[in-house]
């Protein structure tokens, strides 16, 4: 799956799942639990969806707020994973 | 070591008289902590007992006297459980709070601690060595890290030094209610009532010393504080315990703890059942057992039968079994547990008629394939020493099934609120819980709450803050947003709903007024909004008397997005 689909579906998982609300514009940057835009229990949640999506297991030590807080971030981590 | 119960109560006079606190060189484990990525970290008795008394020969070297108050606002680790400890060997009353994340604003942090110190007098606050330092400045007190502090005693200091043993009648330490920080009322505990709750308690849940506990749950919340800290150190039953950040990213975590110390007991939200079965990843069971578990104890939001079922389903083939999923009714005004369901056996399921229910406040028992049957889960027998009745709005007490206001009287009840005068928290010699519940059989049930109250993921959220925060976002009209609870099934919680009054029809600036409610919001408070819903002016709904119909306002917004077929229905 190329960067761009990942992103794709990655960006309306989290707006329609994580953060209730599909029209939500959500940049690539900007902190999704850091900016209080959702609870620290999403992270587990995007740990299931990715897996499940991408087959891509994300090991709890890098589901941390810190590697995991924007959606360029989780980009990265499921493409690194899916190589 | 016989465990503390009804039977042996008087053995005990204050909480000074923990196991985990005896001068015996004992080598077996008083707890152990874990964190993701890391060693076990293993703590003998004799080695918390040692550390403990470094931090009460340290505060009391630092002019904390007995009966002072000590705040613990600190990350959840072994540092703050010493510092609990250590301030109440020293004779002063410690209250837990949380500490300033990431995600908080800090300036309103710093705000509400300084506010909290005015109001309820705190005589030092505790915390991490590096947080100690920003604090500072900002409260008027003195703030000790957790180095900085224990680096002021020596060997010498430690062994001369005896713990300051309190009356029985004493406060022993105070709760605190969620709610905007300084405004917090201070739920007042002495060790009498304590020491009762741990008993009884214990005698609820048939308590062994061959228990173990585990347990995730914040240490400024009853549950945690009580049943997963004060109950095992009193009792010497080892405590396996992580920090809540932790377990809510890696919820495995408590599995894996469960597996490698045979964990007996183990208390959970009714969010946690949805989040364990729902985002534990196959692969972080597999080979873990959870058979040891005696209980499972769901306590402090409403139970929900489809949580249990959603838990057994994902973890029968883990050895959970359906006899081992417990309910507790508690409240930190009763130090804990009001009731508790006993051991080995399902809690019982009370088959009622909805309709009933809503419009006649009567539990009336239909079959479970009437139109209008419900489901409701039994919170038990109250424990011994508590009792419960259910009273109307003239506060008299109803007949079974007649669905009231829970009343308790109990010998483990609060003492008062801290420093505030001003609350009386019994009439005629009752607590009202303000939540809604009826009795059938001798057993709890609860169906709703009297107040406004929104329970998310276990803890108290008072609308009318998360209210005046709203109103502070530019955009919004000042008075006119609305906070209120949606349940929801998938989370097995209520969740946070916001309907704000703005003056724009800009579907842009719309969306940047709601983004800006759900961050202030967040880092206001530490909840997260979960539907933020802007409309027009005059949408809101008020009473006769002017102020903002919460329930009617939701009913509102419920039917809007049903009829849209918007977010909150599309969400499984």
């Amino acid at each position: 799956m190329d960067e761009k689909t990942v992103r794709e579906k990655l960006a309306a998982f989290i707006t329609r799942e994580l953060i209730r609300d599909p029209s939500y514009e959500l940049s690539d940057a900007e902190g999704i639990i850091t900016g209080g835009l959702m609870d620290s229990f999403a992270l587990a949640e995007l740990a299931v969806y990715v897996e499940q999506q991408f087959g891509v297991y994300i090991p709890d030590t890098e589901l941390t707020v810190a590697k995991m807080d924007t959606l360029d971030q989780v980009v990265a981590r499921v493409m690194r994973g899916a190589q | 070591m016989t465990i503390l119960t009804c039977a042996t109560r008087l053995t005990h006079r204050t909480l000074l008289d923990a196991v985990a606190l005896q001068p015996d060189d004992d080598e077996r484990a008083a707890l152990v902590y874990l964190q993701t990525d890391q060693e076990p970290i293993v703590v003998a008795r004799r080695d918390f007992r040692r550390t403990a008394l470094a931090y009460a020969a340290a505060l009391h070297k630092m002019g904390v006297a007995p009966r002072d108050l000590v705040v613990i606002a600190h990350t959840q680790d072994l540092e703050s459980i010493y510092a609990f400890w250590g301030t109440m060997l020293a004779g002063a009353i410690p209250s837990m709070f949380p500490t300033l994340t990431e995600k908080l604003d800090a300036d309103i942090y710093m705000r509400s601690m300084a506010e909290l110190v005015r109001l309820s007098d705190v005589r030092a606050i505790l915390t991490t060595d590096e947080f100690a330092a920003v604090l500072g400045g900002h409260v008027p007190c003195p703030v000790y890290g957790s180095a900085q502090l224990t680096a002021r005693v020596n060997g010498g200091d430690i062994d001369q030094f005896t713990p300051r043993v309190p009356d029985p009648d004493q406060i022993a330490f105070l709760q605190h209610s969620s709610g905007t920080t300084g405004l917090q009322k201070g739920v007042a505990l002495v060790h009498r009532a304590v020491l009762n709750q741990v008993a009884s308690y214990g005698d609820a849940i048939q308590l062994t010393a061959q228990d173990v506990i585990v347990s995730w749950l914040p240490l400024y919340h009853d549950m945690g504080l009580i049943a997963g800290f004060i109950l095992p150190l009193v009792q010497g039953v080892p405590l396996v315990l992580m920090s809540p950040f932790d377990w809510v990213q890696h919820p495995a975590l408590l599995f894996r703890a469960i597996h490698n110390y045979r964990g007996t007991l183990c208390w959970l939200p009714n969010f946690a059942y949805n989040h364990c079965a729902r985002r534990i990843r196959q692969r972080d069971t597999e080979g873990l057992s959870a058979a040891s578990i005696r209980m499972f104890i769901n306590c402090s939001e409403p139970v929900r039968h489809d949580s249990h079922q959603l838990f057994l389903e994902r973890f029968a083939g883990h050895g959970v079994r359906p006899e081992t999923l417990a309910v507790s009714y508690a409240m930190a005004e009763n130090t804990f547990g009001v009731t508790q369901t006993p051991p080995g056996l399902a809690p019982r399921l009370d088959v009622v008629d909805r309709v009933e229910l809503l419009n006649n406040r009567y539990a009336c028992p239909v079959s479970p394939d009437h139109p209008n049957a419900e489901t409701r889960v039994s919170c038990g027998p109250p424990i011994v020493g508590t009792f419960v009745c259910a009273v109307d709005g003239k506060r008299r007490p109803l007949p079974e099934r007649r669905v009231g206001e829970i009343a308790i009287q109990s010998d483990c009840m609060l003492s008062g609120y801290y420093k505030r005068p001003d609350l009386e928290p019994f009439h005629d010699g009752w607590y009202l819980t303000g939540d809604m519940g009826y009795i059938a059989d001798g057993e709890v049930y609860i169906v709703g709450r009297s107040k406004d109250l929104i329970i998310n993921a276990g803890k108290n959220i008072y609308p009318q803050d998360i209210e005046s925060i709203v109103n502070t976002v530019p955009g919004v009209h000042p008075g006119r947003a609305v906070a209120f609870g949606v349940p929801d099934e998938r989370e097995g919680t209520e969740l946070v709903a916001v309907v704000a009054e703005v003056a724009t029809d800009d579907s842009r600036q719309r969306k940047q007024i709601a983004a800006a409610i759900r961050q202030t919001v967040a880092r206001q408070s530490m909840v997260a909004v979960s539907y933020v819903h802007t409309v027009g002016p005059h949408w809101l709904i008020k009473t006769s008397s002017g102020k903002i119909a919460r329930a009617a306002n939701r009913d509102k917004w419920l039917a809007e997005v049903h009829k849209e077929g918007a977010a909150y229905t599309a969400v499984p």
